[in-house]
């Protein structure tokens, strides 16, 4: 597999993507209110926070679902108000998606190819004669896709349309589609939600690898804080679309206030909500 | 014992002792059933890219039809005749089919995305009769001739004796039949082995999953309607040629909704298989069985198929089987 993402300039470390003071309604809901972070090249970072906190508004916003009524969001030194997804994968961010969204119908390696289609230019018309430089084009974007099954231990699926494989295979799929877009900044949305214990151990091998040999930057939703405390660099903690915390696991660990949106001890459990409601 | 006897027994018994009149009759059928799933065809690229009944794909058989005879007619009145202008005629016509496509595109689909069907549906009718409106105003409403010639489309049918008489193929039919053929093979291929064919798949499996690999909808729904046009543009050739090209063709165009229940609103093959069981059923029956009833079942028979496959297989022969988790 080739290092995705070099082409920004951007070293590790430095500022990939920053959310400044984002708010997203929709009709009196607010599902994000002010929300500021950033994420830095090379890392993983992780959003965690109680059902319904707006950890995926958050990520639909940053591929460009979602536009935000307040706020600013720049991406690889270029701030925005509003983008579409084409641009946003194009300019190198890709994701998965909590309820896996994949191409039912099609085969695995369909589905990969899928991911390529912003990575390969021939016309039509080339396409269509399967000759000449669109079929030499088809085969070096094969080739990365085989790469891609190879990193993701699929081989054995290759041919089987995806409606009809298991739901970890289905996620690792969808992975495997978000890598073929060699993306330099990956969202996932709870890649391990409704796996097994080995399913998740896999998962995480793959996104420390893409993470360490690729240095691939992720940004992670994810429930379980096993796998939150150990994966990532640093965290941050939505509670009823507010920032509540932000730092490394340890420094979030301790936080007062993370262990009351996650234990409920303090403010009792309606307290939260009641307030939610009047703002 | 009498009326038994004529609706099981003596249909077969006529096939198996005229086998040159069978032969006959199946090849016409063959033939309609071929343009049957041309335009049905039309409707399932649209329904499977964005999810649209197109009730318009009938109409825009017409239009692409007339829009072909008519500039071939403006021209011919400017003195410009013969095939160079039929064939400029013919690109004008698929130049207007892609004009077509951006502007539904542009000022139906894109304001009405993410609507219930039922509003996109009605929308479609909406388009149907502007399309016939603007039809009649560019280029009148009078039936026309097809510019079978200048096309350089055969006339005149060959006459095989065969099976102990004669059975004759007419030369524009076996045309029909060959473009026809390979029109769905160039589809099935652009679906099957394209990037563009693997996108228009994708987004009719997951719109968001495919806008998050970066496909553009938009573009998308151009291509779709675009291919449906020009689809319709080869039925509207063909059909015309056969008959010719009057407002009276969407009725034939309706015969399209029964070959979607038997073949499935989301299958291509389902398109053909539908087309040509529609085709041929619809013939046999008037030509054995039609006498019986005084004649005149070909208008009928197509739907009345088709209602006891709703009854038996509602997802059609090739159709995807909804089944909703509950």
């Amino acid at each position: 597999m080739r290092a995705p993402g070099d082409k920004s300039g951007l070293k590790a470390g430095d500022t990939l993507l920053a959310v400044e003071n984002v708010s997203l309604t929709f009709g009196g809901v607010k599902a994000i209110s002010e929300v500021s972070f950033d994420i830095r090249k090379g890392e993983i970072r992780a959003i965690i926070g109680p059902n319904g906190a707006g950890k995926t508004s958050m990520l639909n916003v940053v591929n460009g679902f979602y536009h935000p009524q307040h706020g600013r969001i720049t991406y690889k030194g270029q701030t925005r108000a509003r983008m579409k997804p084409y641009q946003a994968a194009s300019q190198g961010i890709a994701r998965t998606f909590q309820n896996v969204a994949l191409f039912r119908g099609m085969s695995t390696l369909d589905n990969i190819m899928v991911g390529r289609t912003l990575k390969m230019h021939r016309g039509l018309f080339w396409q269509m004669l399967r000759f000449g430089p669109a079929m030499a084009e088809e085969i070096e974007h094969r080739r990365v896709v085989e790469d891609i099954i190879d990193f993701l231990q699929i081989e054995a699926i290759r041919k089987v349309p995806v409606g009809k494989l298991p739901y970890g295979l289905q996620k690792r799929v969808e992975l495997g589609r978000a890598l073929a877009m060699e993306p330099e900044l990956l969202l996932l949305d709870e890649p391990m939600a409704g796996m097994n214990l080995e399913e998740k151990e896999d998962m995480c091998r793959y996104i420390l690898d893409l993470n360490n040999q690729f240095g691939t930057t992720i940004a992670l939703i994810e429930h379980d804080m096993g796998v939150v405390m150990d994966l990532s660099d640093r965290v941050v903690v939505l509670e009823y679309g507010h920032k509540i915390a932000d730092g490394t696991p340890d420094v979030v660990k301790a936080d007062a206030k993370v262990i009351d949106a996650y234990l409920g001890i303090e403010r009792g459990v309606s307290g939260p909500s009641q307030e939610s409601e009047a703002t | 014992m009498t009326l038994l006897y004529s609706i099981f027994v003596d249909p077969f018994v006529q096939m198996v002792q005229m086998p040159d009149l069978l032969a006959q009759t199946l090849w016409e059928g063959l033939v309609s059933g071929v343009l049957y799933a041309l335009i049905a065809l039309g409707f399932v690229l649209i329904f499977k890219a964005s999810g649209v009944f197109n009730f318009a794909q009938g109409i825009m058989v017409v239009f692409s039809g007339l829009t072909l005879v008519g500039l071939y007619e403006k021209f011919a009145a400017a003195g410009f005749s013969g095939p160079l202008a039929a064939f400029t005629a013919l690109a004008l016509a698929v130049l207007v089919m892609l004009i077509l496509a951006m502007v539904i595109e542009r000022t139906v689909l894109r304001p009405l995305v993410n609507q219930p069907d039922i509003i996109l549906f009605m929308a479609t009718f909406g388009v149907t009769y502007l399309l016939i409106g603007f039809g009649e105003m560019v280029f009148g409403g009078d039936p026309k001739q097809m510019i079978t010639d200048q096309l350089f489309l055969p006339r005149g049918a060959y006459d095989v004796a065969m099976l102990g008489g004669h059975v004759s193929f007419q030369k524009i039919d076996i045309a029909a039949t060959v473009i026809a053929s390979l029109m769905i093979a160039g589809l099935a291929i652009f679906f099957q082995k394209t990037r563009i064919g693997r996108a228009l798949r994708a987004v009719a499996d997951s719109h968001k999953a495919a806008l998050s690999v970066g496909i553009s909808l938009n573009q998308i729904w151009v291509i779709v309607w675009f291919a449906a046009g020009v689809v319709a543009l080869v039925t509207g050739i063909m059909w015309g040629a056969r008959s010719d090209v009057s407002f009276a063709l969407q009725i034939v165009a309706l015969k399209a909704f029964p070959v979607l229940i038997l073949g499935g609103f989301t299958s291509v093959p389902g398109a053909i298989v539908g087309g040509l069981i529609i085709g041929i059923g619809e013939k046999l029956g008037e030509f054995y069985w039609g006498p019986l009833v005084g004649g005149g079942i070909e208008s009928w028979l197509a739907y009345v198929i088709a209602l006891l496959f709703l009854l038996y297989r509602p997802q059609g022969l090739f159709g995807d089987k909804i089944i909703e988790r509950i």
